[in-house]
């Protein structure tokens, strides 16, 4: 990763980065005009006198200057005629993928985390994840934004700028990368409380990587083996399961992440902690201490019944 | 029959006795029964530049524990929902509570002055305008204080700010204080046109109005326009949270982007009615510091009027990422690309005019001039972010906070400060202490500057807007800790600000006249100014009639010690629109009760909104009548006459 995971000055595929050179020519047309500003007006101004009294300068019609006015509007005619211009253009070469998408992706964004479904013309193919977005390099990837619950904001500069999801429309985005990496992302629209924590993480893959993550994402979750496992799967049912999923188990429900992987994610929570027992069971327990108002509750379970869940949600891989 | 409703006004000289009469039929009585009742402008001025001057220090307390916050990665001083109400409130108490009125007050205390007139067109609606603004910042913080404040930010999307997910009454307190105070904002901005038409001096024909007027006048007549919007939006939003209608609830077929579209046609328009009128201060107060007149009078003029009609096809530049089709953003973009051109004929009159002249650097004279890089530097910013696919990714970053303070501090509070060092001899009778200036201005310069200019970068490198907090690892830290700093050293600039105003006030030296050698009316009368202004109605033949017989090439000179008496009654003189013939002797209001009583209403009939309770309402409505009947009595004295032509 990057020393600035957010920053844009950098790219790591075609969308984002056939938008940078437009983006420096602004930035240096923009520093070469505060300079020159600047000298003109530091010039002007040293010409200045400290007097007792500002009457004593005599006023004086002196010379019309218009011609500044001609002068100037004549050379800043020039970069903004280019900058429109260019504008129009990388919009039209940005705004859509170049090619068929290789892989089309349903992006929907709540309160504080992200919803991520992989669509296919198979359903037997077709399966769900959360937060961490696995792609195959050098694929453009469509991505279809929905709003789950107020406005949020898909953004991972290194690949694609933003793209809000809102409520009651569907919005495109596409992305592709130009090799293997992880690429940070985060909610760009204000959207409550934990607005801060509410990250996502792009994992381009190679095309094989990519496959095998793929296949082991669309198996259910395996069956417990150990006594321990099993009472965990039995709480997590009873527990987790009135939020969250866990494919081929009775947990079922749709409205937090899907857990049926969880193993395979680097980070929990949006990207609030990295994955560990440790970081899992201290979510599990005080997640409102961790993430105040995020909507998942503080379990308050027993030493035993942690250790259950822990040993069960390990086998989610 | 009637007979004929007219008489000639009588032309005289100042004299003794003429003044005596003025005084007594123009001052305010004393007491608390003046305080509560007078319409004279330069009062109702002051009390808003007061009243704004106290929401800054608010809004810049609020700042200061926000960057506390972000001092460092990951510290908690705040929990999520304090920070979110810190930011929220903080935007409004800026954008709403000091920046425009802090302009409406110069403008209220200074137009009749720099017209040559009595008072504003309407002076117990300028009182009224006053008493809403006052209302609506303490409904507001009121609700601020009991823990519901705003916490949607300022520009409040739905649907977070729906019912649904924010239960609240932070947004209601917020969604009918806006209603409230755009009452306030469309009243004054009424009141301004019409005084801008037709309280001029005689033959202040339109090319000749102070270059100060052009912007608070085309600022007044985007208001007129957009507020309807921006009112209607929150009275939507109000009826959505607390009626269940479905305006912006997308279950219900409603539209969440239908809020951002009502918000921001309001809201850029009102990014420009708060920076034109500084913007003419600046115009206004540069010449007399450069003692030459404004190069490209009309240029600029026109460059103002410009930029607003500019500025109401630029809103959607707000809604870039939001999935509007390709070709409706490019028409947003160019359109917000080509507003730079005015904007930049306005820095080259500016720089030219420095240039051009013989500067005398005082304070007043620094601060307008410094602004002049601040608005360059949050103007290329704003450029940048028109580009559409440049803006997808600088759009709520940092980068956006950084450009939204160089244009609002740099063309807002630097213009303000500087009015107030070139004007505070003309409101008090003393001058600021210029060595205190000095300090001040440098303090406030560096500190800016330091505080965000490195926020560029931390926008550049991905930190997003109204996070409570970041973690470390983001390569953020130092450049936060740097803009933590330089917020710190910028409130201090601002405290010696407040410092040099109390102390001045006190003990500063006595202001003569025209202690700047200024050309425009207002220092052709004393230091502080009698309430009737001007005891002769002057009688202007250029743009700068004090300076008239110096530059060189006038035939006529203005008149300041000669023209129409008036002291018949409580009059100023109405004259044409354009040309400024006299053609109406206006009769002016005495001191009223009747806006406070209709303000008081106003404001018990919005408290009763809040809570919905019918039982509050419905006196509140009462007063709101009773005001109303006292204000629109029918009165023998305030029949206004024509004057005799010939």
């Amino acid at each position: 990763m990057s020393a600035v995971p957010l920053g844009y000055l950098d790219a790591a595929g075609p969308r984002a980065h056939s938008i940078l050179p437009l983006t420096w020519f602004t930035l240096i047309v923009s520093i070469l005009v505060c300079i020159v500003v600047g000298v003109i007006l530091w010039i002007a101004v040293r010409r200045g006198t400290r007097v007792a009294s500002v009457a004593t300068v005599p006023v004086n019609r002196g010379s019309s200057g218009t011609h500044w006015l001609s002068v100037g509007l004549s050379i800043t005619a020039v970069p903004l005629v280019v900058t429109i211009v260019w504008t129009m253009v990388a919009l039209a070469a940005t705004s859509g993928p170049p090619a068929r998408p290789g892989l089309t992706l349903d992006v929907t964004g709540h309160q504080w985390w992200w919803e991520v479904r992989y669509d296919s013309n198979q359903p037997s193919e077709v399966f769900e994840t959360a937060n961490e977005i696995h792609i195959p390099v050098g694929v453009p990837v469509l991505v279809r934004l929905h709003g789950g619950d107020v406005i949020h904001s898909f953004w991972v500069p290194k690949l694609s700028g933003k793209t809000d999801t809102i409520p009651g429309q569907t919005n495109f985005s596409w992305m592709q990368a130009r090799a293997p990496g992880r690429y940070w992302g985060q909610c760009a629209e204000y959207c409550g409380a934990q607005h801060a924590h509410m990250a996502l993480e792009v994992v381009a893959d190679a095309p094989a990587d990519f496959d095998r993550w793929k296949a082991r994402q669309l198996q259910p979750a395996p069956e417990p083996t150990s006594a321990s496992e099993k009472r965990g799967q039995g709480l997590v049912e009873y527990r987790c399961g009135l939020c969250h999923e866990v494919r081929g188990t009775r947990a079922g429900a749709v409205s937090a992440p899907d857990l049926t992987h969880l193993m395979s994610r680097r980070t929990i929570a949006a990207g609030t902690l990295p994955n560990t027992p440790g970081t899992v069971l201290a979510w599990i327990q005080g997640a409102q201490q961790i993430k105040p108002r995020c909507l998942m509750p503080d379990q308050a379970l027993s030493a035993p019944q942690l250790a259950d869940v822990s040993a069960y949600l390990e086998t989610l891989k | 029959m009637r007979a004929p409703d007219y008489r000639s006004p009588t032309i005289g000289i100042d004299s003794v006795e003429l003044e005596a009469r003025l005084l007594d039929l123009w001052e305010t009585e004393p007491g608390l029964k003046g305080f509560f009742s007078t319409v004279d402008h330069k009062k109702i001025g002051i009390r808003y530049i007061v009243t704004a001057f106290i929401f800054l220090a608010l809004g810049g307390i609020e700042a200061l524990l926000m960057r506390l916050q972000l001092a460092g990665p990951n510290l908690s001083y705040f929990t999520p929902e304090q920070y979110d109400e810190l930011f929220s409130t903080h935007g409004m108490t800026m954008i709403f509570l000091y920046a425009m009125p802090i302009l409406s007050g110069f403008s209220n205390y200074f137009w009749p002055l720099l017209l040559g007139s009595r008072d504003m067109a309407f002076p117990r609606l300028n009182a009224f305008s006053y008493w809403v603004y006052l209302a609506s910042g303490l409904f507001m913080y009121a609700g601020f204080l009991m823990g519901n404040g705003p916490n949607d930010g300022w520009f409040n999307y739905v649907p977070y700010a729906s019912r649904d997910y924010n239960p609240g009454l932070n947004e209601d307190f917020y969604s009918l204080g806006m209603i409230l105070l755009g009452i306030s904002t469309t009243a004054g901005a009424a009141n301004f046109i019409v005084t801008a038409f037709r309280t001029r001096a005689p033959g202040m024909s339109i090319n000749r109005l102070p270059i100060m007027i052009w912007g608070t006048l085309t600022a007044s007549s985007a208001n007129l326009l957009v507020v309807p919007a921006v009112s209607l939006a929150f009275f939507l939003l109000w009826l959505d949270r607390q009626f269940g209608t479905h305006f912006f609830d997308p279950a219900g077929n409603g539209q969440p982007l239908l809020w951002q579209h009502l918000f921001w046609i309001f809201g850029h328009p009102w990014v420009y009615a708060i920076v034109l009128p500084a913007m003419g201060m600046v115009s206004h107060g540069l010449p007399v510091f450069c003692r030459r007149p404004l190069v490209g009078y009309s240029m600029v003029a026109l460059a103002t009027v410009a930029t607003m009609i500019l500025g109401f096809g630029v809103w959607v530049h707000h809604m870039f990422a939001t999935g509007l089709p390709g070709l409706g953003l490019s028409f947003f973009s160019a359109a917000s690309i080509a507003i730079v051109f005015p904007s930049a004929l306005t820095i080259f009159a500016w720089l030219a005019t420095i240039w051009l002249g013989r500067p005398v650097i005082t304070t007043a004279f620094l601060f307008f001039s410094s602004m002049i890089l601040l608005f360059v530097i949050g103007g290329v910013s704003g450029y940048m972010t028109a580009s559409v696919p440049v803006d997808w990714q600088l759009t709520d970053t940092y980068f956006v906070v950084a450009h939204l303070h160089y244009v609002l501090i740099g063309i807002n509070l630097f213009p303000v400060v500087g009015a107030t060092y070139f004007w505070f001899p003309k409101m008090t009778g003393r001058m600021l202490d210029e060595k205190l200036g000095v300090w001040n201005f440098w303090t406030m310069f560096i500190g800016f500057n330091l505080a965000f200019l490195p926020m560029h970068l931390t926008g550049l490198w991905g930190m997003p807007r109204r996070v409570y907090t970041y973690s470390d690892g983001m390569g953020w830290d130092t450049l936060n800790l740097i803009t933590s700093i330089g917020s710190l050293i910028l409130a201090i600039g601002v405290l010696l600000f407040f410092i040099n105003l109390l102390k001045s006030l006190k003990s500063g030296t006595p202001a003569s006249e025209n202690p700047w050698d200024a050309p425009t009316l207002e220092w052709a009368v004393p230091s502080p100014p009698p309430p009737y202004n001007f005891a002769v109605i002057p009688t202007v033949a250029s743009r700068y009639p004090l300076w008239d017989g110096r530059l060189a090439d006038e035939h006529l000179v203005s008149a300041t010690d000669r023209g129409m008496l008036l002291a018949e009654g409580k009059e100023t003189v109405g004259t044409s629109a354009l040309d400024a013939h006299p053609d109406m002797i206006l009769e002016m209001p005495e001191d009223s009760f009747a806006p406070l009583w209709l303000s008081i209403g106003l404001t018990v009939v919005f408290v009763g909104m809040l809570c919905k309770m019918w039982l509050i309402i419905g006196p509140g409505v009462a007063i709101c009548v009773f005001g109303l009947l006292l204000w629109l009595w029918p009165r023998r004295e305030l029949r206004e006459r024509e004057a005799s032509h010939g």
